[in-house]
């Protein structure tokens, strides 16, 4: 099934011939036509665009070109992505007609490989959410259970990678919003290490969190990805200015000797049976690929939930203080002044999830609570952050799961916001330190996939990407796909 | 912890308004994740610096040097109202 197939397997085809760009990104329009109506994984799908690019695509190919081994792959971006003249939502309504006059850096980098932009994908507002459910215009369905959430923020560009609608996507992960979702939907998903990718062009919700980075269909396509969109960009501050490696080479060296550490409070209270099963005989092929596995702590890991949802917030309130109603986005009618203006506009405009988050964050920062809650908030996140490099003195990389449960049901969790943040707790800390992190599919529970997180040193996603294929190829769980069932849409 | 004035009080701050069920509601949600927060406490911090930004990067300079930017006509483009080249909003004076 052309679909399912990854994006270095289809360079491979295109390159001798088998298949063309304009077939491919043709397979994939047709696929969202059938599915997407019930799956609800795009805001926006660029059918004349994609096919446009992708007869250029063929072109460049006739014409003997020197290609990337992304030429002509269909891919997602999730709508906080700027794309120019593309709507760019964030599944507000705030930013309903919003059309960026210019790109994100991510964006210009994919273009100059060639790569043809199928959609922007759905996600919670603002990508603040863990289960697709706070889009302003949709929900995403689960593509192995119609009746569950694709995980979240980024749901909608892992239920499109996993349903065969994209070859990748680009999500955002600020608290696990690339790799929630991506354990939750079976692919793979990695959270680059913070400055490695340009936030040029991404919309921000927290900045000092924020971090863009590929949702994949198997590790190698992680890597090839990886190479596109990393790399220094002088019109984001946080960019760092180190050497780029070349994240496919290297990838079949193997993990005889490496020392891998278990967190232990990754295994405590919150997890499913199911899940922990599955990771720790994930630890079990690891140590018979010749790693060397041992027991660590990381013993603030408790208080990384309650300091994430702080400072994201406090962050959060200012970075959307600027909606306003008056150089873009929607401005309410009917106001009396320009304060009513800006109430009316921000008040009707954000939806129930977002203002929530301003509300606690406008709290923690304001005069009286500093203290007690941010900047309480920033000496834990120091505190986490020494915990890990304590442990990665003693090892290279850190297992555990990536979410303490399999896809919950779509409203389970929609009234009880705490519920909903819990589900990020392995994910958030990672976040907090500025590492780098990916998830696999390590098999399922309840017929549910679940993901293995790999987390690493900062700048070291070779290590990660390197441990992961080893992981991967002696598996196979990649290679499963879920059904897309006719039958089940009735019953809904 | 936090009452229904304190909701009003920071609505008013960051330019939001809630109907009287919304700020029930707010009371309660906001009430319950302070009251989570408030795990931070045990944590002792008296001998730690705090973390605003992970790299160890400060500020980044680059010459001033003017640079090709977006068109008045682009950045007007996306604006809800316009006029004479410039983003119209109430009367402030």
């Amino acid at each position: 099934m052309i679909h399912y197939l990854t994006a270095h397997r289809l360079a491979e085809m295109m390159g001798k011939g088998e298949i063309s760009a304009r077939e491919v990104v043709g397979l994939h329009l047709e696929r969202i036509e059938e599915l997407d109506q019930h799956l609800g994984a795009y805001i926006t799908v660029e059918k004349d665009r994609a096919l446009a690019s992708a007869r250029e695509a063929d072109e460049k190919r006739r014409r003997g070109e020197k290609l990337s081994p992304l030429s002509g792959i269909p891919m997602a971006l999730k709508d906080n992505i700027c794309t120019e003249g593309i709507p760019t939502t964030c599944a507000s309504k705030i930013l309903e007609n919003f059309i960026p006059p210019y790109s994100a850096d991510v964006y210009e980098r994919l273009q100059r490989a060639g790569c043809v932009l199928i959609g922007k994908a759905n996600l919670d507002e603002f990508a603040m959410g863990s289960s697709t459910e706070n889009s302003a215009f949709k929900i995403t369905r689960n593509p192995w259970d119609e009746k569950r959430v694709p995980g979240g923020s980024s749901g909608g560009s892992a239920a499109a990678v996993a349903a065969g609608m994209a070859v990748f996507a680009l999500g955002s992960d600020t608290g696990g919003s690339i790799r929630q979702p991506s354990a939750m939907c079976g692919v793979v998903g990695m959270k680059p290490t913070y400055g490695r990718v340009s936030r040029y062009g991404l919309v921000a919700f927290a900045s000092s969190l924020d971090q863009i980075g590929p949702i994949t269909r198997d590790v190698r396509d992680c890597a090839l990805v990886l190479n596109h969109i990393c790399g220094h960009d002088r019109r984001d501050s946080t960019s760092v200015d180190v050497e780029v490696p070349d994240f496919e080479k290297g990838l079949e060296q193997g993990i005889k000797g490496m020392r891998i550490g278990i967190p232990s409070e990754y295994f405590g209270e919150g997890i499913d049976r199911g899940v922990k099963e599955r990771v720790q005989e994930a630890i079990k092929v690891l140590e018979n690929l010749g790693a060397v596995c041992d027991e660590v702590s990381l013993p603030h890991t408790e208080y990384a939930l309650p300091a994430y949802y702080i400072i994201s917030s406090a962050e959060a309130s200012s970075n959307l203080a600027r909606y306003d109603g008056i150089r873009y986005g929607r401005r309410a009618e009917g106001y009396s002044d320009l304060v009513d203006m800006f109430v009316r506009t921000r008040s009707d405009g954000f939806g129930r999830e977002v203002k929530r988050r301003i509300m606690l964050g406008t709290y923690a920062l304001s005069s009286g609570y500093y203290d007690a809650y941010y900047k309480k908030a920033q000496q834990v996140r120091t505190l986490i952050k020494e915990d890990f490099d304590r442990v990665f003195e003693g090892c290279d990389i850190i297992v555990g799961p990536t979410t303490p449960t399999v896809a919950f049901r779509a409203g389970e969790k929609t009234d009880d916001p705490l519920q909903m943040y819990l589900s990020d707790v392995y994910t958030i800390p990672v976040n907090i330190a500025g590492l780098p992190a990916l998830s696999v599919p390590c098999g399922f529970s309840e017929g549910l996939p679940v993901g293995l997180q790999f987390i690493g040193k900062p700048f070291a996603e070779s290590t990660l990407l390197r441990a992961a294929y080893a992981y991967e190829q002696s598996t196979g769980f990649h290679k499963m796909h879920p059904q897309a069932k006719e039958a089940s849409r009735d019953e809904i | 912890m936090i009452t229904k004035k304190d909701v009003e009080y920071v609505a008013a701050l960051a330019r939001l308004e809630f109907s009287e069920d919304e700020k029930e509601e707010l009371t309660k949600t906001l009430g319950d994740i302070l009251e989570y927060a408030k795990k931070l406490s045990d944590v002792d911090t008296s001998s730690v610096q705090p973390t605003a930004h992970i790299l160890p990067v400060n500020n980044v300079f680059r010459e001033d040097r003017v640079e090709p930017s977006l068109g008045r006509d682009r950045v007007l483009e996306n604006a809800p109202d316009k006029s004479k080249g410039c983003f119209r909003v109430p009367r402030v004076i």
